[in-house]
């Protein structure tokens, strides 16, 4: 299986035996510790759920390219806003980066074997499993129609069923919450030696700052999903007015929550930037501490935000000013960010490839979807753009826009060391110029349509919104077709690809120290680390230890 | 320019002045938001262009930040952000207070459609008329589920809770026929339930009002009130005055200032009023459909909690009646002042 091809640093060696075939087998796979394996599993899972979650995307597009009914019946359009929520959220965005590449390179990065937990880590994937088979066992026996915020009471007394999505969404949970605690204390006890938090890969600042969200706020989610349930099931007055309950608490409740799951979603994409842009520009970080704290920074603020989801529910108007101001710094903080990856292009040595490109959409679409939510901060504002297309365009340029741009990002530049394959870069650009052109057709007509006022979850709509609604669904159609393009040279490559090497990319992250793919306990002797990731000063990079690589000068 | 904007950006017609400063302040922030992804943008490139990769064994300088870069990095968006709060903040605060002298007009929603009820009468299903240049209070409330008002000429949004009242204001100042969403999910219907706002000549609305009270509106009935065993062609106080009769509110609380179980409701309305736990509460319509459906939650202070709860047994819009009822009760000679407490001594646990 080894090839001749020379890549552009280091001699393309195809790594065997590696983690992938050391052991054979489905019940190797079923059964392994492995956190590489188990971050394929992740891929594997978590691929497939933005499949489903993008074909309903898609579906709704259709049903919304005439004002009238289209494909589908009222009911089954709200049921399909739901699922694609659902899914999206709760079965992509917040595991798929740090399942995969967490799983993958946090203990490639710090020097480890593996992660502090190994078997709790596959009752992470095991846990994820079960929920999404629960949530889909509800999505075959009638779907929820109440869209992926659960508001009460509507969804307490609905009469689709609620209670299998919630009750998956709640043992998802627990999946994260599992990882969460697995990834804090890795990276406590994990670091090899020389490791200092200061010298550690920013990408592990980034999925750290996550995993304390993860493993603070979701029990709080867990519990509301709970208290809906047993509403709906039992009867209980919790938030349904009718019942004696406070439909308002829910929101509360329910944000608390999920704002901060935005950040659980948004930090791992900065993660992966943050190491993408180190690479391809040759260059240290400009602002290491700034950016790694920024990402503590997000997670602290993100707590006590909540409130800006409520503005025009009636919560006292000193709270929304507090909860205005409040929400401005999470913007400061990724401002930092975004300055200090601009700054470290200074002085680089860039080169662009496909996940340098995937990094220049998402430093558009965080810019842009960063400001338009401190607009949305700015309280008066809010109050026209509250629910309506607007929001729904903005908080899809932070999550597609920055999340699937970073993981587009990472799965291009870690796939050579992942399968030890390369995948052709030319159909690669091709596709980045795809997605992120359609992605900007479909979302700024939705801004637009905001503007105009038409309100989200809308089976029909007045006829001023059509041509703007034709335009988003062009541009979705581009959308999807850029991922199928993604999807297939990826497929081919990990037969067909040419060979990589241990590194490609000239890359001095620490997980580039290993040979490609990895081998199964990672490092044959472990390294140790005397300065940070991504020095560039030197001329010839000699790896802290990969033995049986050959190395270059 | 504010025509050139406006139209840039899709906005709906500006209906009212609050509507034109809040584009006002759109126009500012998105214009910002532009510069500084261009901004961006161009750094981007530029860097791009400057520093690319001439060789594969190419090394690279360590730069790291000076204090200052930080310092700019956090004081340049900040100061920004600081800007358009400052701006934005007191617009919200002015619309979450109506002024004294508005016209109020209850807004009741329910699965998929608007009641609007004028304190007079009448009452009119999904079209809502109002006066040009005269500042209208709505009180919204909602029959089933959360429910939202959505007027995208007047830049005005206010979610109808279950349960419970809330209240937005608008001074229309432009007379024409305005669209009307709810924008709170709600359901099959949540897309059709489309209402309008007429804003009409203030001669016209006094001679379209005169006119509708003369005549009733009977339309209403076979839409709305099929649970309600309200006239609609009596006025919204009258309704109340009867409705409290038949609910037993006269039991405990009197009409003409006189002490008894409950604090009175002449003069209720607006009064501060002493709370047990010491702080005190205005007596608004928040607070008086609180007492009804949560009686416990604020007790004024001197009486006992012995009122029952009314939560799920009157229907939303004979609550409006009732509190429209307490509201018609005021008379200058009265001076405002906090309850006393009852007539006799309570009875003691």
């Amino acid at each position: 299986m080894v090839h001749d091809a020379p890549a552009s640093a280091g001699s393309a060696v195809y790594n065997t035996p590696n983690y992938l075939n050391a052991e054979i087998g489905v019940r190797s796979w079923l059964l392994t510790r492995d956190h590489k394996r188990i971050a394929i599993m992740y891929l594997v899972l978590t691929t497939s759920a933005f499949a489903l979650g993008g074909i309903f995307a898609m579906l709704i597009r259709i049903e919304l390219l005439t004002p009238g009914p289209t494909i589908m019946s009222a009911l089954t359009y709200n049921r399909m806003f739901t699922l694609h929520g659902v899914i999206m959220i709760f079965l992509f965005m917040v595991p798929a980066i740090p399942g995969i590449f967490g799983n993958f390179f946090l203990p490639l990065m710090l020097g480890a074997q593996d992660v502090a937990f190994p078997r709790l880590n596959l009752l992470s994937v095991y846990l994820y499993l079960t929920g999404a088979v629960i949530a889909v066992w509800g999505m075959i026996h009638g779907g929820a129609d109440t869209g992926w915020t659960f508001y009460a009471p509507y969804s307490t007394t609905t009469p689709t069923q609620v209670v299998p999505i919630l009750l998956g969404a709640f043992v998802v949970g627990f999946s994260s919450i599992v990882t969460g605690i697995n990834f804090i204390v890795t990276t406590h006890t994990m670091r090899g030696p020389g490791l200092t938090w200061n010298r550690m890969p920013l990408f592990v600042w980034s999925i750290y700052a996550t995993s304390v969200i993860q493993v603070l706020a979701t029990p709080v989610l867990g519990m509301v999903l709970l208290l809906v349930a047993i509403e709906h099931a039992f009867g209980f007055g919790i938030f349904d007015p009718a019942r004696g309950g406070d439909p308002v608490l829910f929101q509360h409740l329910f944000w608390f929550y999920s704002h901060p799951a935005v950040y659980i979603m948004v930090l791992p994409a900065m993660a992966v930037i943050s190491e993408v842009v180190c690479a391809f520009a040759r260059k240290n970080m400009f602002g290491y501490k700034a950016v790694a704290y920024s990402s503590l920074g997000i997670a602290f603020v993100g707590f006590f935000t909540w409130g800006h989801h409520l503005f025009t529910s009636g919560q006292s108007t000193f709270d929304a000013g507090i909860f205005g101001v409040l929400s401005m710094f999470v913007g400061i903080f990724t401002a930092i960010k975004v300055f200090n990856w601009t700054a470290t292009l200074y002085q680089g040595a860039i080169k662009f490839t496909a996940p340098f490109a995937y990094v220049c959409g998402f430093l558009f679409f965080l810019v842009f979807g960063g400001m338009t939510g401190v607009a949305l901060a700015t309280v008066s504002l809010d109050v026209h753009w509250q629910d309506t297309y607007f929001v729904v365009a903005h908080f899809h340029f932070i999550m597609v826009g920055g999340t699937i741009m970073a993981f587009l990002a990472a799965i291009h530049y870690w796939w050579p060391k992942m399968f030890g394959r390369m995948y052709s870069e030319g159909w690669a650009l091709v596709a980045a110029c795809l997605i992120i052109l359609g992605f900007n057709a479909t979302f700024i007509p939705q801004f637009l349509l905001g503007n105009m006022g038409m309100p989200r979850r809308y089976y029909s709509y007045p006829a001023q919104f059509w041509p703007l609604n034709v335009a988003s669904t062009a541009g979705a159609s581009l959308l999807a077709f850029g991922f199928l393009l993604v999807l297939t040279y990826l497929l081919i490559s990990l037969r067909h690809g040419k060979v990589a090497g241990p590194n490609p990319w000239g890359s001095r992250g620490f997980e580039w120290n290993t040979p490609s793919p990895p081998s199964a306990l990672n490092f044959p002797v472990p390294p140790v680390f005397t300065h940070g990731p991504h020095d560039y000063t030197t001329g010839a990079e000699t790896p802290p230890e990969a033995p049986g690589e050959p190395e270059h000068a | 320019m504010n025509e050139l904007m406006r139209r840039m950006l899709f906005l709906p017609e500006q209906a009212s002045q609050y509507a034109r400063d809040v584009d006002r302040l759109h126009y500012f922030v998105i214009t910002t938001t532009m510069i500084a992804a261009t901004g961006v943008g161009l750094t981007v490139l530029w860097f791009f262009i400057r520093f690319r990769r001439r060789s594969e064994a190419q090394t690279t300088p360590r730069v790291e930040p000076k204090t200052i870069h930080e310092v700019l990095f956090i004081g340049v968006p900040l100061s920004f952000f600081l800007l358009w709060f400052a701006i934005g903040f007191p617009q919200y605060v002015r619309l979450q207070t109506p002024p004294r002298d508005a016209m109020d007009v209850y807004v009741q929603a329910k699965k998929w459609m608007w009641k609007f009820s004028y304190a007079g009468g009448p009452n009119g299903i999904d079209v809502l008329h109002v006066p040009a240049g005269r500042p209208v209070r709505l009180l919204l409330t909602s029959r089933d589920v959360i429910h939202s008002f959505f007027v995208p000429a007047l830049r005005l949004k206010q979610d109808v809770l279950p349960g419970r009242y809330t209240q937005t204001w608008f001074n229309a100042d432009k007379p024409g026929r305005y669209e009307l969403f709810c924008a709170e999910y709600c359901g099959m219907g949540h897309s059709a339930m489309l209402g309008e706002v007429v804003v009409m000549r203030p001669e016209e609305f006094d001679a379209w009002l005169a006119d509708a009270r003369r005549s009733g509106s009977p339309a209403v009935d076979a839409a709305m009130t099929e649970e309600e065993h309200a006239d609609p062609r009596q006025s919204l106080t009258q309704q109340g005055e009867r409705l409290a009769a038949e609910y037993g509110c006269f039991k405990c609380h009197t009409v003409d200032g006189t002490r008894h179980i409950g604090p009175t409701w002449l003069d209720l309305y607006r009064k501060t009023e002493k709370l047990s736990d010491g702080k005190t509460v205005l007596a608004d319509e928040g607070y008086l459909t609180e007492s009804m459906m949560d009686p416990r939650a604020k007790i004024v202070a001197g009486y006992q909690p012995v009122m029952p709860t009314y939560q799920g047994k009157i229907p939303a819009p004979e609550v409006a009646a009732i509190v429209e009822f307490i509201k018609s009760l005021r008379t200058d000679a009265v001076k405002v002042e906090p309850s006393k407490g009852p007539v006799y001594a309570p009875i003691r646990k």
